[in-house]
């Protein structure tokens, strides 16, 4: 894949708005659009501080909005950033999430998943495309975008928590089994198209199971350790396929995330070493 | 037109080798990298205990540059072990193993240890740019440094060829060659990356790689890569192989390396201009021109074009 050379170098622009989801979670809106799909990655650099990757959650051709999650160094430092504010912005980099028209689509969103899903979603809705949307989180403060995905048209939102605060008690992944088995989903007369889905690894995981024993398409979207984001540094490879997840991935089909051994199991740090989640 | 050639023993299918820092971490990237066509792999630089490399941005880019920093990060020598040993089990192309040490007596350590992993060459990384806040000057600008590592090395590396790898940011690259050979060199990889260089963000006035500044490489060093390349091979009488390393894009760019007088081509940067499958391309490129000019070998290439400057 050919991503343009121009989007290699970080450029600053100054924070237009910043807006508090929930708790730990705030999403940034920058006034510049990097043609990014839904899916695919940025670089944030604060100057001075770090540089992190982030998932895009809009990007619709005038700005460009992401949605993060305040747990770490540099995402504390980035929650406490202001309207005018600089951020240096490099992407978009790495694969994203693909459907045709009018298709009839699951999107599987755990915690902060839901923002790069919320993206999918809206550009998918504009091909006619009818969204179930599985939203799950552990309570119902911390569930995302509820209200933004009520809105698209042909898009039905199915709410799970894992304390049962709201909606289904329990995990995202096992409301879709049932509804699957509900609407009597059988390859020969499908419910459901694909899925997308975006969270932990281990709802990932599940997805992919599955994914796999109802025989429907996935794309899953897999994180990891990413530095440079355009293929050169290596730290972002997986066993053992040895393919970089910032320009294979980090949005991968089925086919190909069950060929990646240490999916679900394991992935590397900063030095390269193997660490189990 | 057969691009493959053995050197000091070992088989290349072709020329083309991933160079150190890119992409090869783990020995499944370096079965991926053989996939896509190159000759040969070169590891990370392998410390003997774990090094961080450091904090992000570590890498950018424009269509003429690449500023690194990325800081040498390795786990130490039990991660080499693992993936080496890995690699060995089912190796479809050679392997170089880059190795790195803040002294000359640590850089016989490592070496020992890796030397027991089987290599097929060392490649002795005494050139890297952005890591002089921590361990001062590169050992590859100094001629008696430079020999010192190299004499260390060699004394413990038995059968296994030892490749010193170079720094372009020096007076004169052909003595510190001349002086590496001298203290046993087997050959060299030449260049490491240039400067190092600086970019600063407008808006907010600050430099934008986190360690400030970073390694040059990118089509823009091709140049200095081949005057370096040409320095080393006429200083070791082209005596010693060279692994010419910096701005290689095209297959035209490897025969120009290889006329400089590189036996061997690294593709680093390269990587994130034309994708993984630039061996293949370089590859491809480089038999078609041959073929069009009538070149039935590489031996023909290599260092040519000293012997047309000198007439012979």
């Amino acid at each position: 894949m050919q991503i343009p050379l121009q989007t290699r170098l970080p450029e600053t622009h100054r924070i237009a708005s910043m807006k508090r989801e929930t708790e730990f979670v705030t999403t940034m809106t920058l006034p510049v659009s990097l043609g990014a799909k839904p899916g695919q990655f940025v670089m944030i650099w604060l100057p001075g501080v770090e540089e992190i990757p982030m998932s895009v959650a809009l990007d619709d051709g005038k700005k460009l909005q992401i949605t993060f999650f305040a747990v770490g160094d540099t995402t504390k430092k980035m929650a406490l950033l202001k309207k005018g504010d600089l951020v240096g912005v490099r992407g978009p980099f790495g694969t994203h999430y693909q459907w045709e028209k009018k298709e009839h689509l699951a999107l599987v969103a755990g915690g902060y998943g839901a923002a790069p899903m919320y993206f999918a979603a809206k550009e998918a809705s504009k091909d006619g495309c009818t969204l179930e949307v599985f939203i799950g989180a552990r309570g119902k403060e911390h569930l995302l975008y509820e209200k933004e995905f009520a809105k698209l048209p042909k898009t039905t939102v199915h709410i799970s928590t894992d304390d049962g605060s709201k909606g289904f008690k329990g995990f995202n992944v096992q409301l879709l089994s049932n509804l699957l088995k509900e609407k009597k989903h059988s390859k020969k007369k499908p419910w459901i198209d694909q899925i997308f889905s975006c969270g932990p690894e281990r709802m990932l995981v599940s997805v992919s199971d599955l994914s796999f024993q109802q025989k429907i398409p996935s794309q899953l979207s897999l994180e990891r350790y990413m530095k440079c984001g355009y293929g050169l540094c290596g730290n972002c490879v997986v066993d053992p396929l040895g393919i970089r997840m910032c320009t294979h991935g980090p949005v991968v089909d089925n086919v190909t995330c069950r060929k990646i051994t240490e999916f679900g199991k394991c992935h590397r740090d900063a030095l390269g070493r193997k660490h189990n989640f | 037109m057969d691009l493959s050639q053995i050197l000091l023993g070992v088989h290349f299918s072709n020329p083309t080798v991933l160079a150190s820092g890119i992409w090869g971490i783990t020995a499944a990237s370096w079965r991926e990298v053989a996939r896509n066509g190159a000759g040969a792999v070169t590891t990370k630089s392998l410390w003997l205990h774990e090094h961080k490399g450091h904090a992000n941005p570590i890498i950018i880019s424009t269509e003429h540059w690449t500023l690194n920093a990325v800081g040498l990060p390795d786990a130490g020598i039990e991660k080499a072990r693992e993936e080496i040993g890995d690699y060995n089990h089912d190796k479809p192309i050679p392997l170089i193993a880059s190795i790195v040490e803040s002294t000359v007596d640590n850089f016989a350590k490592v070496a020992e240890e890796i030397v027991k992993l089987h290599p097929d060459f060392l490649e002795v990384n005494i050139s890297c740019p952005n890591v002089e806040d921590e361990l001062g000057r590169p050992f590859a600008c100094s001629v008696v440094d430079a020999a010192a590592v190299t004499k260390a090395v060699k004394s413990v590396s038995g059968d296994i060829p030892v490749f010193i790898k170079l720094s372009p940011n020096v007076d004169n690259i052909g003595a510190i060659a001349s002086s590496c050979a001298d203290a046993g060199a087997d050959g060299f990889t030449v260049i490491n990356t240039v400067g190092p260089g600086m970019a600063i963000d407008l808006r907010s006035r600050m430099p934008i790689l986190t360690n400030k500044v970073g390694g040059m490489s990118g089509p823009a060093i091709k140049p200095i890569a081949v005057k370096c390349i040409a320095d080393v091979y006429k200083a070791t009488e082209g005596k010693k192989p060279i692994i010419g390393t910096g701005g290689i894009m095209t297959g035209e760019d490897a025969i120009e390396f290889l006329l400089a007088g590189a036996s061997l081509i690294g593709i680093g940067t390269g990587v994130a201009y034309r994708g993984e499958k630039i061996f293949k391309l370089v590859c491809d490129e480089m038999k078609k021109w041959c073929d069009a000019e009538g070149v039935k070998d590489l031996s023909e290439l290599i260092g040519g074009m000293h012997r047309r400057v000198s007439g012979c």
